[in-house]
Formats: structure tokens, sequence, C-alpha cells
């Protein structure tokens, strides 16, 4: 399963949410019918800029039940590799894109008692479309969202007339936070708890949820991570017989893709584990969700749309 | 490569039955759309799986859901075995969301596919589904399970031939979250309620050990919406009977010591499963559907390439095998009424007939 199916769309709407976010709403080129989906799922979305072909992924924020249109919002990131900065600078209204039907790696569990939604900043876009199943089934749920300052406080009005008196809101600027040991501390049996934000806010609430006994399926995160850079190396590919040199800023299937093939991927941020290769020779920087610790250590696979090599040379068996 | 084979899809026929005096039988045209399961002249398990994206016109793969001859005779069958014993549909309280998820993806793709038969009006959340074969006409509100005379589920799965199992995704795992299995090989969704992947599938010999049940549950929590899979399972059947439940057992398992060389060619039956699964959209459940195919000895010998091959498959397919799906027991007897269909001349690749 790999990124060929892509669909045509065309940017009917962009909105300045924030100085930093832009919300964009997509149609079908068609004008069909969209690909249903469920609440944090994401797409992948190909930009096609001068110098190199961008598949960012973003999370659908729009109503599951429209099915004419998507919704996402992009949060400018200068020191990215410009996919971001192509979304903000050159997409205008009436350009056409395309996205890879939906993914859901971020699901609500449809048997918690009670659901405890936390944002942070630009996290907030997979719970807006979880919100529409909340509220429709009539769960039971509260929304803890934290922003840096009220500029930055995207879409705050649309989630307070939404959500009532399940939201809570944290202005960072005003030395306000979540606290996570606290907030879940506080929780019945059978809660189930849902990050999405910085690195630093999923590892906090990761560790209070361990340290007050959770199980591991009751704790929910999605980061949003971004293949990490490093050095260059030069890969391998033992079975098509080739070498690929792996720029420092692309990852091993961004280089591979360079080169003309097509290996498989789906989320291309080490979760889904649809892009696990064998690893024949070499050392591995293993950066993704995927694959458990004792596979990692013996170096014999791995995920190529995140991980990179520590030596200068990877064998794979592709 | 052949040029894609063209095989006109027989008219409804009624009133064949799966029991009692077990009138049902497949006309020419349905023997040459049979989905004959083996490319090869050996078999072994395998994740088999690929993607369910149409096939040659009129063939069983092409269109969503196989709708065939035996149209209303299954559905009546359906509604008998469900009145004898409701519990062959059963749906966990938390999966209303993929019930209705069920319901649009079968209507919608039985109206695209049979016109002639289905369709489907909507207006906003208002839905009007009409089925002609059946007379059915019935107006809804989409979401609304008060406006529907069953739950949904079970109003559309009553209307659509083959078993329907409905799975829930939760910490990387797939459950056994509900059904409509009334024609089943030999297992129980009363029993496999609740189930996980690896619970449900225990009893399966060497598939485990082969690492298939990993590989194809890795596959499956990444199926994607609108990127429907599908698979071939077979076993044997004595007697064209639907419903080989363990519940029944008593009434079909001693069939299996009823046959002789007389009467197999008409008693042992190829059973085949057209497998498909499908991502559902708003719940992001799993639906599988299990389109179950029966074929005679007689009907399956009139496709010469059919009869060798099998005749191969069978005496080699191991005895863990033949134990598991039942049918060690008599295999020498099919395997002699084979036989004479064997000249030993190679086997063409590809299932079609030649
Ligand atoms: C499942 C999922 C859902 C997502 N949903 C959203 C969403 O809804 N909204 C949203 O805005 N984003 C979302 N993202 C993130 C998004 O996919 C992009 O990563 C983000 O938009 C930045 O893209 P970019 O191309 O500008 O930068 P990227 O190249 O993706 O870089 C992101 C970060 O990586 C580092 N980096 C990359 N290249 C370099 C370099 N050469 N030197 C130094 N550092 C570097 C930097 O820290 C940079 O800030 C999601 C990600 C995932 C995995
Ligand atoms: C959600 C989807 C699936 C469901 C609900 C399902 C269910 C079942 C059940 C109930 C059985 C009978 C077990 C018994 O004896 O009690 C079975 C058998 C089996 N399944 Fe699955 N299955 C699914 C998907 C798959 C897939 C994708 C594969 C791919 C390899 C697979 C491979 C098998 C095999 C090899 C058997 C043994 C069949 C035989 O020899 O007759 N299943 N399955
Ligand atoms: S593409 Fe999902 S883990 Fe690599």
């Amino acid at each position: 399963m790999t990124g060929q199916f892509n669909i045509p769309v065309r940017v009917t709407r962009i909105e300045q949410v924030t100085p930093m976010i832009r919300r964009f709403t997509l149609e079908r080129y068609d004008g069909g019918q969209l690909p249903g989906f469920s609440g944090g799922s994401h797409v992948v979305v190909t930009m096609r800029g001068d110098d190199r072909i961008h598949h960012n992924p973003y999370s659908l924020m729009g109503s599951p039940d429209d099915k004419r249109h998507y919704q996402i919002s992009v949060r400018r990131d200068d020191e990215g590799r410009g996919g971001s900065l192509f979304m903000h600078t050159r997409v205008a209204e009436g350009d056409t894109l395309e996205v890879a039907p939906p993914t859901n790696l971020f699901a609500l569990n449809r048997l918690a008692k009670r659901h405890i939604l936390i944002a942070g900043g630009i996290g907030i876009t997979p719970f807006m479309a979880q919100l529409h199943e909340l509220r429709r089934a009539g769960a039971d749920y509260q929304l803890h969202y934290s922003f840096r300052d009220q500029e930055n406080a995207a879409f705050r009005n649309e989630l307070e007339a939404a959500c009532g008196r399940r939201i809570t809101t944290y202005d960072a600027s005003a030395g306000e936070f979540v606290q996570p040991g606290q907030l879940l501390a506080e929780q019945p049996l059978g809660t189930h708890v849902y990050v999405c934000g910085p690195k630093g806010m999923i590892q906090a609430v990761n560790d209070a949820a361990f340290e007050l006994g959770w199980a591991d399926s009751h704790v929910h995160w999605e980061e949003f991570a971004a293949p990490p850079v490093g050095k260059p190396f030069r890969v391998v590919l033992q079975k098509s017989d080739m070498e690929v040199t792996v720029p420092g800023s692309s990852s091993v299937l961004e280089a591979l893709e360079d080169a003309g093939l097509q290996p498989n991927c789906l989320c291309r941020g080490g979760v889904c584990g649809e892009c696990e290769t064998v690893v024949v020779e070499g050392e591995v920087e293993h950066n993704d969700h995927f694959l458990p610790d004792d596979v990692k250590q013996t170096n014999s696979r791995m995920m190529i749309c995140v991980s990179r090599a520590r030596s200068e040379r990877l064998v794979l068996d592709l | 490569m052949a040029s894609p084979m063209r095989i006109a899809t027989p008219p409804l026929k009624s009133g064949e039955s799966f029991r009692d005096d077990f009138s049902y039988s497949n006309s020419p045209q349905a023997i040459r759309r049979f989905p004959f399961p083996f490319h090869e002249d050996k078999y072994m398990y395998s994740v088999n799986i690929e993607p369910h994206n149409g096939g040659p016109a009129g063939s069983v793969f092409a269109p969503a859901f196989d709708i065939d001859e035996h149209y209303l005779s299954e559905v009546e069958e359906r509604r008998r075995v469900l009145e004898e014993d409701p519990g062959r549909c059963q749906v966990l309280p938390h999966m209303m969301e993929a019930q209705w998820d069920t319901l649009e993806l079968l209507m919608e793709s039985l109206a695209r596919d049979y016109p002639q038969h289905f369709s489907l009006t909507t207006d906003g959340d208002q839905w009007t589904w009409e089925n002609r074969p059946l007379g059915i006409r019935d107006s809804f509100t989409f979401g609304d399970p008060a406006t529907l005379p069953q739950e949904p589920f079970e109003y559309i799965t009553r209307q659509v031939q083959g078993d329907f199992t409905l799975h829930g995704q939760r910490d990387n795992m797939l459950y056994m979250d509900g059904g409509m299995v009334t024609c089943q090989a030999d297992w129980s969704l009363d029993f496999d309620l609740g189930m996980n992947w690896y619970e449900w599938h225990g009893p399966v010999p060497k598939a485990h050990q082969m690492g298939i049940f990993d590989r194809a549950l890795k596959f499956l929590l990444n199926l994607q919406v609108e990127r429907p899979v599908r698979r071939l399972n077979w076993t044997m059947t004595i007697n064209p009977r639907m419903d080989t439940s363990p519940e029944n057992y008593h009434k079909w398992g001693i069939d299996r010591a009823s046959v002789t060389p007389e009467n197999v060619g008409e008693k042992a039956h190829l059973r085949v499963e057209l497998q498909t699964l499908w991502r559902l959209p708003r719940s992001n459940a799993i639906i599988f559907s299990i389109r179950c195919y029966l074929i005679s000895m007689e009907e399956l010998v009139t496709i010469p390439k059919w009869a060798r091959r099998f005749h191969r498959v069978l005496g080699t397919l191991p005895d863990e095998l033949a134990e598991y799906k039942g049918l060690i027991g008599y295999r020498p007897i099919v395997l002699d009424y084979l036989a004479p269909f064997d000249d030993g001349a190679e086997t063409s690749p590809g299932i079609g007939p030649d």
C-alpha cells in the first residue's frame, strides 16, 4: 500500500486563523465525494514545489459527516524543509493539491467511560474532528487546550461554542499550564486520555499516566513529528542492485522516491509499520514508534520513513 | 496475458433449498463464474490478500458485493436460520456507528453495481431504499435506528448474500464485535463474539507458526477507506448446505458418513469463500464479508482444468489441513471420483477455465 492512489483536490477556501496558522478547505477536483473518515485521521498532502516534492501528513479537522470537503490547518514552520511554508506562501484559493485517502492512527476508543483530550497548539486539529463524534455519541469528555498566548489561541471561539463547560483553556503567557498528574488522578476508572501537542507535553502525560498505574491501552498520543535530519549516508539496495545517497535533510524513504522507487509507506511518521525494511548490514539510528526495543537493538530491521544510519553505509533488503 | 473473460451474470432463480431436499444447483453460467481458488496444483496457507478493485466483467470479482442467481434462495435461507436462532445476528452496543457505515456501504455499492435490482435516493439524512427482487421500499432517517424495521446492520445484511462480521480496532488489535453469520463453515459467532484476532483464529493449524496471522493482522490494521482487499478461502461440504454451524452440527455432521462412490459427484461440494475486507469510514471499524459459493463435484468436472487441478490439490493436501477442514474421512472417495478426469496434462496458470 503506497500513496499512489492520490486524489486531486482543489483549495476552495483559505483562512488566516492566527499569524502562524492557516486553515484550508479542500474539495474533490471533479466535484465528487471524498472518502469518509473518522476523527483523528490524517491525510498525506502532496505539494509539488519547485525544487522538491513534499509529502506532509495533516490531520482532518472538519466534520466526518461532510463528504464534500476536507479541512486541514497548517502551522507555519520556518525551520522545516518547506512543506508548511509552501502551504503558507504558495498555495492560493483555486489551486490544486493531491491527498492520499485518510488513515487513522489516533482513533477514539468507543468503550471508554470518559475521554480526556489534551491539546497543545496546532495539536488541536485531530480533536476538532473527534469532537463531532463525541458530541453525536453523547459521550462524556473534557477538552484541555493550551496555547502560547491569546493571539495564538486558534479556533478558541469555535471550540468554546461547541464544547461549553467541557473545555478548559490554558494561556501559557499568563502562566497557565495543563497539570497532567493532577488531571489524571481525578479521573474515574475506564477513562481514556488522548494527547497531541509538543513532545514535552506528550511525555508529561505519558509519565503521569505511568506513575498513576494507567494501562498503556488507555493512553493515546499523536506526535506531529517530521523525519529527523542528520548526516548524509549511503544506502545499498541489495535486490535492486542500486546505491543511493541520503542527504542530511531527506529521509531514506524520500531519497528512494527521488531515485524513482516506490517503497511501501503510509504514515511517513514511524507509527503505522508499513515501511518496515530488513537491514542486511549497518547500524541504525531508530526514530520510529513502531518496532519493539529488542528488534531495534539487533539492527535487523528499520522504518525507512524516519530512521537513519549511524554508520556511513546501510545495506537494505530492497 | 489472456484477454479478460466476459461472463454474463445469470438471472435470479428462486425456490432453491439448502436443506431437506437440497434442490440447489448451479447453471452452466454460474459454473463458469465460480471462484475456483487454486492457481496452482497444490495448496498451503499463505497471506493471500490482494486489492479488491474489480475484475473481469461478469466475474464474481467485478462488483463490490456479488449478487448471483441464488440471491432469492440464499436470502430466504438466512431468514429461516434467523427464525430458528436469532443469535446468529449480534452486534455489540458500541458498534452503532459501524452499523450505519455498513448500511451505507452496502446500499451504495448495490445500487451502483445492480441498478436493475436496487436503488438508493438520499436527500440529506432522508434515505429511500428500494430492493426490487425482494419487493422492499423503505424510507428512513440515516442515523436514527427507530426509523428502520430492524437495527441497520441486520436490516441490510438480511438483504445481501454471504456472512458479515464487524470488527472494532483498538490498541492495534481487531475484535469480533458483531456479525450476521448464517452460512458459516463450522464456526460460531456466539462463541467468538468479543474475541480478538488471535483468539478466534486459535483453532487453525500451522498458520500461526508460519507467521501468517501476524502479517495479515498488521496489514489489516492499516487498511484504508475505499481500498478494500480480498482473499479466497475454501473447504468442502457434503450436500449444498449453507448453514454448517457448530450449533447445528447434529444435523450435518452425520452427512460426512453418507458419501459413497455412487453419490459423491452429487453430494460432495467444493465450498469457496470470497472474503472481502473494508475499512468503514466513520467508525474506523472493519467489515469482513464472507461470500460463500458451493459447487458439486459433478458440476466442477465440467471444467476440465479445474477437475485436474482439484484432484492434485486434494491428493497432496497435508493431513493436518484435511483434518481441520473435516474432509479427511471422505477424501479417498472424492479422489477416486476425480481420478479419471486427471489425464496428467499440465494445467494452465491462473484460476480461470481454459
Ligand atoms: C500524523 C501527523 C499529523 C499532523 N498533522 C498536522 C496538522 O494538523 N497541522 C500541522 O501544522 N502539522 C501537522 N503535522 C506536521 C506536518 O506534517 C509537518 O511536519 C509540518 O507542517 C512541518 O512541515 P515542513 O515541511 O515545513 O517541515 P518539516 O520538514 O516537516 O520539518 C519539521 C521540523 O523538523 C525539523 N527540521 C526539518 N528539516 C530540518 C533541517 N533541514 N534542519 C533543521 N531542522 C529541520 C525542524 O525542527 C522543523 O521544525 C502532522 C504530522 C503528523 C505525523
Ligand atoms: C477480520 C477478518 C477475519 C475474520 C473475522 C476471520 C475469521 C475466521 C474464522 C472464524 C475462522 C475459522 C476458525 C475456526 O476454525 O473456528 C478463520 C479461519 C482462517 N482464517 Fe480467518 N478471518 C479473517 C481474516 C483472515 C485473513 C486476512 C487471513 C489471511 C491469511 C485469514 C486466514 C485464515 C485461515 C488460513 C483460516 C483457516 C481456514 C481453513 O483452512 O478452512 N483470515 N478465519
Ligand atoms: S510509513 Fe508508517 S512507519 Fe513508515
